[in-house]
């Protein structure tokens, strides 16, 4: 449908054309959209990855009652409603004055992203044989340089997976955006809403194509990677 | 590090006796359990010295070696170091090697990058690196390895390359956590001469855990004999199987007939079961044990046996027994008895030539009271 030649929604979708795709980026009102949401997913997968890794590392030298506790606050942002999670970040947002600005969405953003990097961590780090720790302390390296020699190149696909799950998790994300949304910054998915809402453009059937693929393509790196590593 | 003279001997120099003094002072780690991990341990480990913590599991040797890595923190007493106090110097500032049951190496590194880690860590330059890792690799004799993964190499050869990263950055003491526990009968034997070999070659403080008693033995200049917690006896090996204070140290090492004698009067003679034994005075232990609760011990290989009383030489201890087993051993044969009124199990050793015993035989068995050692029991 996004190759069709006709100027409104269409099925079956009639000729051939890449007006649509044409339309998109030609469009500043979809670009600029694009635009924000690549910026916020990439800053939510960054600071999503790092609180994420930081927690899970965290919790797994952690027994007890305040682990099991402090491991489920941080997976409530899951299993609760995104409308709850919505309403919630719009009012304090408003106070804060962080409604239509970057730090807003990422902060929103990475709150609901750092479960999936939790899991996708916690379960890499359940293969690591944390016996390599003391052996590294006792060649002479600090805590941290551990971590960055030795932990992390060993989680290392667990932190990129979730990384990736961030990446997607902001990138489609479209609850929260719609109520931090203002006049100059709007994500993607929130200018999709508005188009099928508001203007029913058809370009957002283009659009649309494109994030599927970009996100297919996303979901594929570590697959890709994974099979570079064995041929190695 | 100024008091610090391993680190500036260079790691292969043959002969030099230039490692670190370790001194256990007081050292206490009570996890709030029944009683203490490791209680009121106080232990002089000296420069170049192999001592080996050796005792049951949960004896505390293990905790013993992990406080003095720095791994767990101490609940009382303290640490020193060449004279300096390292109780609350975290494990990575105490420059000392460590080699695990485990192997722990670095799985996504080779050899090389393995036993060049602690290098890099201390940012030795590259030439300096690669020149310490080649002469490492030919001291443990893993030449040509440096760029496998430890996942290609068998278990003996990746403990080689633990080893090798373990004293390549020339280390105050190397600390020896049961290394040769995962590996099989043969490759143990070989890797104790090698173990051997270098601490002789490097001259370091080696610090040695083992619940087996036949390595202790074989490798050490001195053992510490842990006991729930405590030290029971420290000495060179031949010490604590010759000379043991206590009757756990005895039956530890070695095989051992036991004549417990409660609280005994140690003077020329005393009665065992109705039989009349000499004491030799240079055999009653020191420990202060001895005078409230007593026992004889006497190893095998010590007892002689007899068809008849009157056949024992005088001055002698003897005591009847009859025969319950006998065990092959190729060079000898090993009598399992039962002694005396008491019937106590009992073992003598015989040479393999000497006669014939069948089971249900009724025998003498003697030995020399200097041959015995009455221990606290």
């Amino acid at each position: 449908m996004s190759f069709s030649g006709a100027p409104t929604f269409q099925w079956p979708p009639r000729g051939f054309s890449w007006r649509l795709y044409h339309n998109f980026f030609t469009s500043p009102v979809w670009l600029d959209s694009l635009r924000n949401s690549l910026l916020v997913a990439l800053l939510t997968a960054l600071l999503a990855t790092t609180v994420g890794t930081a927690a899970a590392v965290a919790l797994s030298r952690l027994h007890g009652r305040l682990a099991r506790f402090v491991r489920t606050l941080l997976m409530v942002p899951i299993v609760a409603p995104a409308i709850v999670v919505a309403v919630a970040v719009y009012i304090s947002f408003l106070g804060w004055r962080l409604t239509g600005t970057v730090p807003g969405y990422v902060l929103a953003h990475t709150a609901i992203a750092v479960p999936y990097v939790l899991v996708s961590v916690t379960g890499a780090l359940g293969g690591f044989d944390q016996r390599l720790l003391k052996a590294s302390a006792s060649l002479g390296a600090s805590p941290w340089r551990s971590f960055v020699r030795v932990t992390m190149p060993l989680i290392s696909r667990g932190i990129l997976t979730g990384a990736i799950f961030a990446f997607i998790v902001s990138f489609d994300e479209v609850v929260i955006a719609l109520f931090l949304r203002s006049p100059q910054f709007q994500t993607m998915p929130v200018q999709m809403y508005n188009s099928v809402t508001v203007e029913i453009d058809p370009t957002i059937s283009a659009a649309s194509s494109l994030m599927v693929v970009a996100v297919t393509i996303i979901f594929l790196v570590p697959q890709l990677l994974r099979g570079r590593a064995r041929r190695r | 590090m100024t008091h610090d003279t391993t680190v500036k001997a260079t790691g292969s120099s043959p002969g030099t006796r230039s490692g670190t003094e370790i001194r256990l002072d007081h050292v206490t780690k009570d996890y709030g359990l029944e009683a203490p991990a490791v209680d009121d341990i106080s232990l002089t480990i000296e420069p170049g010295e192999f001592m080996t913590l050796l005792g049951p599991s949960g004896s505390g040797k293990t905790t013993t070696l992990n406080l003095i890595a720095g791994f767990e923190t101490l609940t009382a007493g303290t640490i020193v170091l060449n004279g300096a106090d390292v109780s609350n110097v975290p494990p990575h500032r105490r420059n000392l090697g460590m080699l695990f049951q485990h192997y722990a190496l670095f799985p996504h590194m080779t050899v090389a990058q393995n036993v060049a880690y602690p290098l890099r860590e201390r940012r030795a330059d590259k030439r300096e690196i690669a020149r310490k890792v080649a002469e490492v690799l030919e001291l443990v004799q893993l030449t040509g390895r440096d760029d496998h993964h430890p996942a290609q190499l068998s278990g003996g050869q990746q403990q080689r390359v633990a080893l090798a990263r373990a004293i390549v950055f020339e280390p105050r003491a190397l600390l020896l956590d049961e290394p040769l526990g995962a590996l099989d009968r043969n490759l143990r034997s070989a890797l104790q001469v090698e173990i051997r070999r270098i601490h002789r070659e490097v001259g370091s403080t080696f610090v040695f855990v083992t619940h087996d008693q036949e390595e202790a033995l074989n490798l050490s200049d001195r053992i510490a004999l842990f006991n729930s917690g405590h030290i029971e006896q420290v000495g060179t090996p031949q010490q604590l199987y010759a000379e043991p204070e206590t009757l756990f140290t005895a039956r530890f090492l070695g095989d051992s007939n036991v004549f417990e004698l409660g609280q005994a009067a140690l003077d020329e003679n005393l009665t065992w079961d109705g039989e009349t034994w000499g004491i030799d005075p240079g055999t009653v232990a020191a420990h202060p044990g001895v005078r409230t609760r007593s026992a004889i011990v006497v190893r095998p290989e010590d007892v002689e046996v007899v068809n008849r009383l009157d056949e024992v030489p005088a001055g002698a201890n003897a005591v009847r027994a009859t025969v319950r087993d006998v065990e092959y051993m190729g060079a000898y044969r090993t009598l399992l008895l039962t002694m005396g009124e008491r019937r106590l199990p009992g073992r003598a050793r015989v040479s393999a030539l000497h006669g014939d015993h069948a089971v249900g035989d009724d025998l003498v068995a003697w030995w020399r009271p200097r041959a015995q050692r009455i221990v606290a029991a």
